[in-house]
């Protein structure tokens, strides 16, 4: 079996976040509205309606071009692709096919630790279709146009991609760009990027037949479809079969792949020039001033963190979360980066998605308070809390913004570092262990770590352990 | 001879309140009706006719102004979406289809004041030269029953030449407002490609089709485009407009104006009484002063055949909205989808329209398009050199709108060939953008001859200009 190398190509449908649809002047946000409640002449196909192209379209896609480490095209000219179904209702798609917005560029991805560079074949501006449902046992289907109109911007990559990792890691790491570079809400829950498979195996040099597993929504789908069609195909060539060229889709409940269509009834699409919109015409000077207002990019963002101390497994944590990735590099924006500013990072990331999940939180709704975080940080380092008591308060700045030093004070988590009231406990926690204290005297030094332990606990953690190290060591002289 | 005064003293005396809105829309109404025998309406809209003149009528009452053309009554081709009426488009698949918005140019005529009273007829989705593909009904030609009016516009055309309204709005996709001016002895403007906004205008062929009005007169026909023209954000090919005043045609002195005649369109093909008539105009151009030269535009021959393969190509794409499934015509009795499709669209479309997503459909396909499609947008890009150079060596191209007067009803009609080659002078302009004007000129027999005037892109202006006066010197 293993003599078979496995062939990937993927193509990503990403939701761009405009404010109105790609043709028409209407909400582009149909997640939570009711249906046909979004749309106008142009959305409904009406006679005479024309669409007028969207420049916010435009712009995102001249951010997604530089997000994916290539510039956008000086000339691109959209395509109509005609097909019939209700959910279309001109009876064609506005796309492009002949000239995209984006020729070429890269996902750099790392996979168990080995880099590796996916090259771009090239992205298009699309209009999305309506939604069609066809409810069992009815004798009707139903349209909702709300999301016809929708811009797409299609991302198709080379099939260089040869493992159901690599595609997850792909998968991935446009979600991050596409994220980052503001050009998508890229949620996925809502469909905002949605992935289509193309995988072949082959055990010789000539690729073999692949198959397309369409609209595949998270990475994990990704991951889990690729490899099932690997698996799937080795299979048929091993029993002697053939691979079947095909559309396929992803049963997410058996975790397997289905045939949807074959090829044979593939249609012909009768692409031609769309003559009701003019070549979108970008110059050098507008494409660079679109691409200067961008943020960092995930690389950058990636190797900030990294230099803050952050491990890879947190750094691509946080990098996961955007909201907390974005309280990061706001909190390094405003306080710059310092010793302190590791603990916050640190913080941000092992933390705060845990007390979100913990109280049935989503990540947005926490409250990224910057300076309570910074103010946290200094009493931390001026030792008047404990890290453990740190933790306490870092949570309770999440959920309902309290200033740290209030609240640490409210609920008495303050470190004692007064010499005076901690040798009394010292005195106590001596005089009840006296054969610890009598190694300790002999020099055996670990016995120490246990008398420290029994005072911090004396004292409800509040003590500094250092502070307390310390007045034993001279009491026990 | 049209019974109504100038757009300009209708305004002036509805202004004045020597008339009102409410008396030029009944007398419009009332013509109309005189003339029903000519089929050139399919519609009236004369409820919300009669209800806008009122309204201007007492705006004016109040001293407010009302806009240039106030109180005009118009007719509106059937392909215009005028809000709340019926719309068309002379066709069984939009019989019953009520216009749910508005087109751009209706919008900025009725700001203006313009009150449409009704709708005229047209070939079916602005499929041919003679009405006859109405899928409602054919209209006489207001010189001679027995034959068209031409078409597309042929409804738009009769309207005028009638004394219907004062001006009718049309569209030329491929000479569908010049044709039937020229048969019905009016005056039909094409201006540049993208100078009147083509949002709520059932779509022919993107590419190429233009608005434009019918009027008695080249002052009338500018009063409108002035009111019209010029950029709008449901159109994304509008242009900025060449002038604010379309309509103020200073006075030509043709002496020193270069007249292009195009040789080409001097062929075997051209009629005795067509090419009489219009040697007879030259003639009276040139002893006004105008300087003529002959031109070539080599590639004009095929301009036809450029024509009907971009056509039907863009054609087949706009009508596959027109599916049965959200308006117009759709079958109740199929049993699935697929059914639905095709019986809807087989009843709904009459067979020139068939005929057009057939060879649209073909030269699109896989495998045709680069010998067809691709070959044809070539040839264009080449017509458009061609007629770059001869407009730089003249200053406006004349010579026949068609190469026939108005032919006899059905005279053509079971060869679509015969009645494809009608469009031969008028098809370059449109494939080119470029503005171009009939005007009717002294004919030698009953039925009218059109002159036809071309000028480079953008100079809709000097077009009016130079017009006027040829219509003074050879009408």
């Amino acid at each position: 079996m293993s003599n078979y190398k496995a062939t990937i190509g993927i193509e990503c449908h990403v939701q761009l976040k405009t404010k109105t649809k790609l043709f028409a002047s209407v909400g582009n946000d149909a997640r939570e509205a009711p249906p046909n409640s979004l749309i106008s002449h142009i959305c409904l196909g009406m006679p005479g309606a024309l669409p007028v192209l969207n420049k916010g379209a435009v712009e995102l896609a001249v951010k997604a071009a530089h997000a994916l480490k290539t510039h956008a095209q000086n000339h691109s000219v959209f395509d109509r692709k005609h097909y019939f179904y209700p959910d279309l209702p001109k009876g064609y798609q506005i796309t492009q096919l002949y000239y995209p917005i984006i020729l070429g560029g890269q996902v750099d991805i790392v996979v168990d630790g080995e880099a590796k560079t996916i090259n771009i074949t090239r992205a298009h501006l699309e209009e999305d279709a309506g939604k069609s449902t066809h409810p069992a046992g009815k004798d009707y289907s139903l349209v909702d146009l709300n999301r016809a109109g929708t811009p797409l911007l299609e991302i198709v990559s080379e099939p260089e991609i040869h493992s159901a990792q690599e595609a997850k890691a792909y998968a991935r790491e446009l979600y991050l760009l596409m994220k980052y570079s503001g050009v998508s809400e890229a949620d996925l829950y809502y469909g905002n990027m949605r992935f289509d498979v193309n995988v072949s195996v082959s055990a010789t040099d000539k690729l073999g037949k692949r198959t397309e597993t369409k609209n595949l929504n998270s990475f994990r789908a990704v991951e889990k479809a690729v490899e099932y069609e690997i698996a799937r195909q080795i299979e048929v060539c091993e029993k002697g079969g053939e691979v079947v060229q095909e559309t396929r889709g992803w049963d997410d409940a058996k975790q397997r792949t289905f045939s949807q269509r074959s090829k044979e009834e593939a249609h012909d699409y009768r692409y031609f020039p769309d003559p009701d919109i003019p070549p979108v015409q970008l110059s050098d000077e507008y494409i660079q001033e679109v691409e200067q207002t961008m943020g960092p990019s995930v690389d950058t963002m990636r190797l900030t963190l990294r230099e803050n101390g952050l491990d890879e497994e947190l750094t691509e944590t946080i990098l996961d979360n955007a909201e907390i990735a974005t309280a990061c590099f706001d909190y390094l924006a405003q306080f710059g980066q310092e010793k302190k500013s590791s603990a916050v990072l640190l913080w941000l990331g092992q933390l705060a998605p845990k007390i979100a999940n913990d109280n049935q939180k989503s990540q947005a709704e926490l409250h990224y308070s910057l300076a309570s975080f910074h103010e946290l940080a200094e009493m931390v380092d001026t030792n008047l809390l404990s890290s453990t008591q740190a933790k306490k308060v870092f949570e309770a700045i999440l959920l309902d913004d309290v200033t740290p030093k209030t609240y640490a004070e409210e609920h008495d988590l303050l470190q004692v570092s007064d010499s005076g009231e901690l040798e009394t406990v010292v005195k106590r926690v001596i005089d009840a262990n006296p054969k610890a204290a009598e190694d300790i005297r002999a020099g055996e030094m670990k016995a120490i770590g246990f008398l420290v332990g029994q005072v911090m606990k004396e004292s409800a953690g509040k003590a500094n352990p250092g502070v307390v190290q310390q007045i034993i060591r001279d009491t026990l002289k | 001879m049209s019974i109504w005064p100038s757009i300009k003293t209708i305004t002036s005396d509805v202004a004045s309140r020597k008339s009102s809105a409410r008396d030029m829309v009944e007398k419009s109404l009332q013509i109309i009706e005189e003339h029903g025998e000519f089929k050139a309406i399919i519609s009236l809209t004369k409820e919300r006719a009669l209800k806008r003149a009122e309204e201007i009528d007492a705006r004016i009452a109040v001293g407010e102004n009302v806009g240039r053309l106030a109180g005009v009554p118009f007719i509106a081709k059937d392909n215009f979406l005028v809000f709340g009426a019926e719309t068309t488009a002379a066709s069984n698949i939009l019989r019953g289809f009520n216009a749910p918005y508005q087109s751009s140019a209706i919008e900025r005529l009725e700001a203006e004041g313009a009150i449409c009273v009704a709708k005229a007829n047209l070939d079916a989705f602005a499929h041919g030269s003679s009405t006859e593909n109405s899928d409602y009904m054919t209209t006489k030609n207001p010189h001679d029953a027995e034959r068209v009016p031409g078409g597309s516009s042929g409804g738009s055309a009769a309207a005028v030449a009638l004394s219907m309204a004062p001006f009718s709005l049309g569209t030329d996709t491929g000479g569908s407002i010049r044709l039937p001016a020229s048969f019905c002895g009016v005056v039909g403007l094409k201006p540049t490609y993208g100078l009147v906004s083509r949002s709520g205008v059932v779509a022919m062929a993107s590419s190429t089709d233009v608005i434009g009005p019918i009027a008695s007169t080249v002052e009338d026909a500018a009063l409108v485009l002035e009111c019209m023209a010029g950029k709008d954000e449901l159109d994304g090919t509008t242009i900025e407009r060449d002038s604010q005043d379309y309509s103020d045609l200073k006075p030509v002195d043709l002496t020193g104006i270069k007249f292009g005649i195009v040789k080409e369109f001097f062929g075997s093909g051209v009629d005795e009484s067509v090419r009489g008539s219009i040697d007879q105009a030259v003639n009276q151009i040139k002893s006004a002063g105008g300087e003529i030269v002959e031109v070539s535009i080599p590639s004009i021959d095929l301009a036809l055949a450029v024509y009907y393969i971009l056509c039907p190509a863009e054609v087949s794409s706009n009508l596959s909205r027109y599916d049965g499934q959200r308006y117009g015509h759709s079958d109740r009795d199929a049993v699935n989808l697929e059914e639905s499709y095709a019986k809807s669209r087989s009843v709904g479309f009459g067979n020139e329209a068939k005929r057009r997503i057939m060879i649209g459909a073909y030269v699109l396909s896989s495998g045709y398009y680069d010998a067809y499609y691709q070959r044809a947008q070539l040839v264009r890009t080449k017509l458009i050199n061609e007629f770059n150079k001869a407009l730089e060596s003249c200053d406006v191209l004349v010579g026949p709108t068609a190469p026939v007067q108005a032919f006899k009803i059905g005279e053509n009609i079971a060869d679509p060939l015969a009645m494809y080659l009608i469009d031969i002078m008028t098809v370059s302009a449109n494939l080119v953008g470029i503005p171009a004007i009939s005007i009717p000129v002294k004919s030698n027999n009953s039925l009218p001859v059109g002159l036809q005037l071309m000028v480079q892109q953008k100079q809709d202006k000097m077009l009016l200009e130079v017009a006027k006066k040829v219509e003074e010197v050879a009408a």
